[in-house]
């Protein structure tokens, strides 16, 4: 189990190299669709890097409940949790 | 009847990215094959390739969309995005009466290989979600009418070799009926990979001889030929109804006056022995441009530089011109970029519009020992000044697919 800083500094690398946006850009409040311009697909794609690096599987129906930073760092830690 | 004027080039090649760069170097002879350095090369019996190792997705187009974009797409974009900055249409054009036809041999099978990787290394599960649209072949003239806004016809063609004559000759029916006013017309292919490099080296259709001597591998109607030379690029033009190009002062290349096409219904990968199908192909395409044969002067060939293939063009010229065949210039700038399979049409499209307008045939380079059975004026080596009223570009493709277009010379009356 990491600390929530740690789950948002990997997210903040994991965004910056999927969706090839500024790591200053990724905080806990920033919207996926608006401020970091990721359509649905992008996302699936970021959520597959997440259960790649921290060792957890994510259900497509939590996928789209997703709509800030904040929310899928609290989805990682909830399943690391449960694990 | 409506007439058919090209406004706008673009061009992503092995011997320059952008127009100027490519005419320049094919009208200088100069070779943009070399040793093939895209894949891994190891265990391959051909080992030289057109690649076009100056394109630079990222810088072009943003790294975020390049990375969304299968090389061939990457490459599409690029070209008609110099297309339609050159032709000055933006704002112009009923957006709702302009489309796309872009076509492509293979389109992104780069893309697909890497998911099947994925797929047995991680799992299904990690198959990437942008897999089915980064491999459709359709892929480009997606991308392109999305950036543009193009809501009037949009296609693909994937006629193999011929694909990209198939698109201008697509795009150009459809201004000449009516159902368009405008369209980005043309082709990409960004397909070296290992699989595609090996299966076409079992069939026996690429070049095996030159590994060591790259630039000298393509070799049209030479009696050293030995097969072609696979490339990548990509190639688009904007073509436009003419009173209205003529309306908004456009600067008119040339146009696209005639297309025509047939089928060989011979073998489904070799040519017909007596170049009968190629032969109406060029035929249908002055029937359908109102010219005869005496009004062409250059021929772009398919000209491929297999054994086979080229002897099979010569006879179809010779079919299709009779004894005019024995005034007509014809050359292969395949011998200088090698073939680009689906977007060789466009590619090659662009040179004979610019031969036609500017008054220079690119040559054959490589043609030093010419094949006597090969017995036309193939413009060896050196460009030459011409002046030509009328010229087609041949394409030939797997399936037995034959297409020409024709291009004329614009006079403003």
């Amino acid at each position: 189990m990491q600390a929530k800083e740690d789950v948002v500094e990997a997210m903040k690398e994991v965004l910056a190299s999927e969706l090839n946006v500024d790591q200053e850009k990724v905080t806990v409040d920033a919207r996926f669709k608006e401020d970091l311009d990721a359509d649905s697909l992008e996302l699936v794609e970021v959520v597959m890097a997440l259960e790649e690096k921290f060792g957890i599987e994510i259900q497509d129906d939590e996928v789209a409940g997703l709509k800030t930073v904040g929310e899928a760092v609290d989805l990682v830690l909830a399943k690391q949790a449960a694990g | 009847m409506r007439r058919v004027v090209v406004t706008g080039l673009g061009a992503v090649t092995p011997v320059g990215i952008g127009v100027k760069s490519y005419w320049d170097a094919i009208i200088d002879g100069r070779s943009g094959v070399g040793p093939l350095t895209i894949v891994d090369s190891e265990g391959l019996s051909s080992k030289v390739a057109g690649e076009c190792n100056d394109f630079d997705a990222a810088a072009m187009l943003g790294a975020k969309v390049a990375k969304r974009l299968d090389r061939s797409v990457q490459m599409g974009l690029v070209a008609a995005h110099e297309a339609w900055g050159d032709s000055g249409i933006e704002g112009t054009t009923d957006r709702d009466m302009t489309g796309v036809v872009f076509a492509t041999g293979v389109g992104g099978i780069g893309s697909l290989l890497a998911g099947e990787k994925t797929r047995l290394e991680k799992g299904p599960g990690r198959v990437s979600p942008f897999t089915v649209p980064m491999l459709m072949v359709n892929a480009t003239a997606g991308h392109v009418a999305m950036t543009y806004g193009l809501r009037g016809p949009n296609f693909c063609t994937a006629t193999a070799c011929a694909a990209s004559n198939h698109a201008f000759g697509l795009a150009f029916q459809m201004i000449r009926s009516g159902e368009a006013d405008a369209m980005v017309a043309g082709g990409t292919e960004g397909a070296l990979t290992p699989v595609s490099i090996a299966a076409f080296s079992t069939m026996m259709a690429l070049s095996t001889k030159y590994n060591d001597r790259p630039e000298q591998a393509s070799r049209p109607w030479d009696t050293g030929r030995d097969g072609f030379v696979i490339g990548e690029g990509a190639g688009a033009m904007i073509l436009e109804e003419r009173e209205a190009a003529l309306r908004r002062g456009a600067r008119i290349y040339g146009e696209l006056a005639g297309f025509g096409q047939s089928a060989d219904a011979f073998h489904i990968t070799l040519p017909a022995e007596d170049g009968g199908g190629a032969a109406l192909a060029m035929n249908r395409a002055m029937k359908s441009a109102g010219v005869q044969p005496e009004d062409v002067g250059y021929i772009n060939a398919h000209g491929t530089s297999t054994p086979q293939g080229d002897i099979f063009e010569t006879r179809a010229i010779r079919k299709a011109f009779g004894g005019h065949a024995d005034r007509l210039a014809v050359s292969s700038t395949k011998s200088m970029i090698g073939h680009l399979v689906g977007a060789a049409g466009a590619v090659e499209g662009i040179a004979t519009v610019l031969a036609v307008r500017e008054g220079i045939l690119p040559p054959t380079i490589n043609l030093h020992d010419q094949d006597p059975e090969c017995d036309l004026d193939f413009i060896p080596n050196v460009a030459r000044k011409a002046d030509v009223e009328v010229a087609l570009s041949n394409g030939f493709g797997f399936g037995g697919h034959n297409a020409a277009v024709a291009f004329r010379k614009h006079h403003e009356d």
